[in-house]
């Protein structure tokens, strides 16, 4: 898949106009609302949405986005509710879903992948299939028109970045800081760090995401990378119960700081 | 992978087993640790280090007892290799002593681990005391209550007991938090995984610091049987650490290797292939790929998934996997301690309790068992269990 997709096209016209790109992600099937909730976060100014399939045992998450996941299974999600729900949304902004790969292994790597393009979704992300295991999974993304965006973490060595970069598509996620996702009072020095090494070796759009929690940590982080993904504290949002409109104006507070730069 | 249970190259694949499923954060860390634990294995002065701990500390070579009254009641010859008389009482300090020394070679001076039953948590704090490291150690708050003593036993030894508190808070989920405590600490804290399961080079390191109990094993059958070897090794299989090592010493015989799960906890019997915790096995889980929680009297078998080894060697026949249930358990865990003074512990009572059922099966042969550790720790929990 050489051509640009859907994705990645969304956030290229951003960065092409001067401005910063903003991915917020949220749960799916948290809440009865939630596909509202998606509908708000795109009506404020989403370049592009990360929806959360939720797995048992999330090793890459924090309280937050397990506390989440915990509460959309009790409450009977499963992939194909959530997939099935995106596909009646209508949704304009690209969509990318993130869970871990036995999800996506337990279908097929293929049925997974064709399930995705088939509910609409353009973009992938498994935080626990790293490059070297992204074979039989990539290859039915690609085939499939599915852009599987890979991670790239403070603790790779100059040497591997490109490689990442090279097989990401979609953007290349940078990891802000050692640890899992989750809202932090501070932006880390990796997430600089990070960003500045991830735009010295790709033209791919880098957004920096974990541990980017509030406006001012997006903009600060933007003045390297090309934008940020903001999880946790959307995802607190919803479980504080907020609506789609209170996660909304969450989202539209990210929108204006970073058009503000 | 060209030999049976050799080295599993550079993926870390045993057959479609195995592999390094986990967060890009941490690639590094098992890069770095394989590239560590290769250079150290064949460095004669390493190897000398660990053989001098695993005598002079901990109490090796462990004996094979031959279990004569048990023997006359099961019809067949018993055999049991003796791990339960270990330092801190089973085999787990194999693998903790050789992880601990490769941290320390590593430069790290923080041991990170998780644990079920408590007899790897144990092993981790005593290699930390030893060495001289700050260790932190996660239990499941079900595995807190039941295992009461090993927590102790662990903040005896200068360790930190951390609650996992998240999903049915046994060890899935003690190795989920470990897990994220690693990514966040990856820079100067070592993970001293505890079973032959995780990402690659665990399954593999773990199992390699666990052979010397085959090699022993097979020596010391071979002086008690003229030469010959037992027609039957058996171990329990939770992660499947202890059955990979006495396997390991016999897999180029005609020995029949057969591991015991709990019924509750059968990765292999479901035989349903899944990816979790680093690496590709069979998996516990729904149509859907939710992991699903095991159920076991036994907190150190009580894991939905199991070592990709084992789920190599079930799918290529080489070894078999039988399943029992808590009361077979039970019964067994009685049996040992009745006729020949030894109380198991409970995962090693799953071994027993396969052997008691399979009398017939077993009848004039003889049966090496794997016992992996002592029951000290279970008595408290027996005495609930059998109302005295």
């Amino acid at each position: 898949m050489s051509e640009i997709g859907k994705f990645e096209a969304s956030l290229r016209a951003r960065r092409e106009s001067g401005g910063k790109i903003l991915v917020p992600y949220i749960t799916g099937g948290l809440g009865d609302d939630w596909i509202e909730t998606l509908h708000a976060v795109a009506d404020a100014g989403a370049d592009g949405i990360e929806i959360g399939i939720p797995f048992s045992d999330p090793v890459m998450d924090g309280p937050t986005i397990q506390e989440a996941n915990d509460k959309a299974l009790a409450s009977g999600a499963t992939p194909q509710s959530i997939l099935s729900a995106i596909r009646e949304s209508d949704i304009e902004v690209p969509l990318a879903v993130m869970t871990y790969y036995n999800i996506a292994f337990r279908a097929g790597d293929k049925r997974f992948a064709t399930d995705l393009a088939e509910a609409g979704i353009s973009g992938c992300i498994l935080p626990d299939l790293p490059l070297e295991e992204t074979g039989s999974w990539t290859e039915a993304a690609d085939e499939a028109g599915v852009e599987t965006i890979l991670l790239a973490a403070p603790t790779a060595p100059d040497e591997r970045l490109p490689l990442i970069c090279e097989r990401s598509r979609g953007f290349v996620y940078g990891i802000g800081l050692l640890g899992i996702t989750g809202v932090r009072d501070s932006l880390a020095a990796s997430a600089m760090d990070i960003a500045g090494r991830l735009k010295k070796v790709t033209d791919k759009p880098v957004l920096i995401g974990v541990g980017v929690g509030t406006p001012a940590q997006a903009v600060e982080v933007s003045t390297v990378s090309d934008g940020v993904v903001v999880g946790s504290a959307i995802v607190n949002r919803m479980l504080s119960g907020a609506g789609p409109d209170g996660v909304g104006e969450l989202v539209s507070e990210f929108r204006a700081a970073l058009d503000a730069g | 992978m060209s030999t049976l249970m050799g080295d599993p190259g550079a993926d870390g694949r045993f057959g479609e087993f195995g592999g390094r499923f986990i967060p890009e954060t941490l690639v590094p860390a098992c890069q770095e640790l394989e590239k560590a634990f290769r250079s150290a294995w064949g460095d004669p002065e390493f190897r000398n280090e660990l053989s001098s701990l695993l005598a002079d500390y901990a109490g090796r070579p462990s004996p094979v007892t031959e279990c004569h009254r048990l023997g006359e009641e099961l019809g067949y010859r018993v055999l049991l290799k003796r791990e339960d008389l270990n330092h801190t009482g089973s085999h787990k300090i194999n693998n903790v002593l050789g992880q601990a020394l490769l941290a320390k070679r590593m430069g790290k001076t923080r041991l990170i681990a998780e644990t079920g039953a408590g007899q790897h948590g144990v092993a981790t704090a005593t290699a930390a005391a030893l060495m001289g490291m700050e260790c932190r150690v996660y239990m499941g708050e079900v595995d807190i209550e039941r295992q009461e003593l090993n927590v102790f036993r662990m903040k005896l030894l200068g360790s930190e007991v951390v609650p996992a508190m998240s999903g049915s808070r046994t060890l899935k989920d003690a190795v989920n938090e470990a897990m994220r405590e690693w990514v966040a600490t990856v820079e100067d804290s070592y993970y001293c995984l505890g079973s032959a399961m995780g990402p690659h080079p665990y399954p593999w390191m773990v199992r390699t610091f666990h052979e010397v109990i085959g090699i022993e094993a097979r020596e010391q059958c071979q002086r008690l049987l003229d030469g010959g070897v037992p027609d039957v090794i058996t171990a329990c299989v939770g992660g499947g650490s202890n059955a990979i090592g006495i396997f390991s010493g016999f897999v180029d015989t005609d020995a029949e290797l057969v591991g015991v799960e709990p019924a509750g906890g059968a990765a292999v019997g479901r035989k349903v292939p899944g990816v979790v915790h680093g690496s590709k096995s069979y998996l516990m889980q729904d149509e859907v790929g939710q992991v699903l929680e095991a159920e076991s009297i036994s907190a150190g078998l009580d894991y939905p998934g199991v070592g990709p080894e084992h789920a190599h060697l079930a799918d290529i026949g080489r070894a078999r996997y039988e399943s029992v249930t808590d009361d077979e358990v039970v019964e067994a865990f009685q049996l040992l301690s009745r006729t020949e003074g030894i109380i198991p512990a409970l995962e090693c009572a799953h071994a027993l309790a396969w052997m008691s059922r399979a009398r017939d099966e077993l009848a004039g042969k003889t049966v090496l068992m794997n016992l992996s550790g002592r029951g000290d720790k279970d008595v408290r929990q027996m005495m609930d269990v059998l109302g005295k």
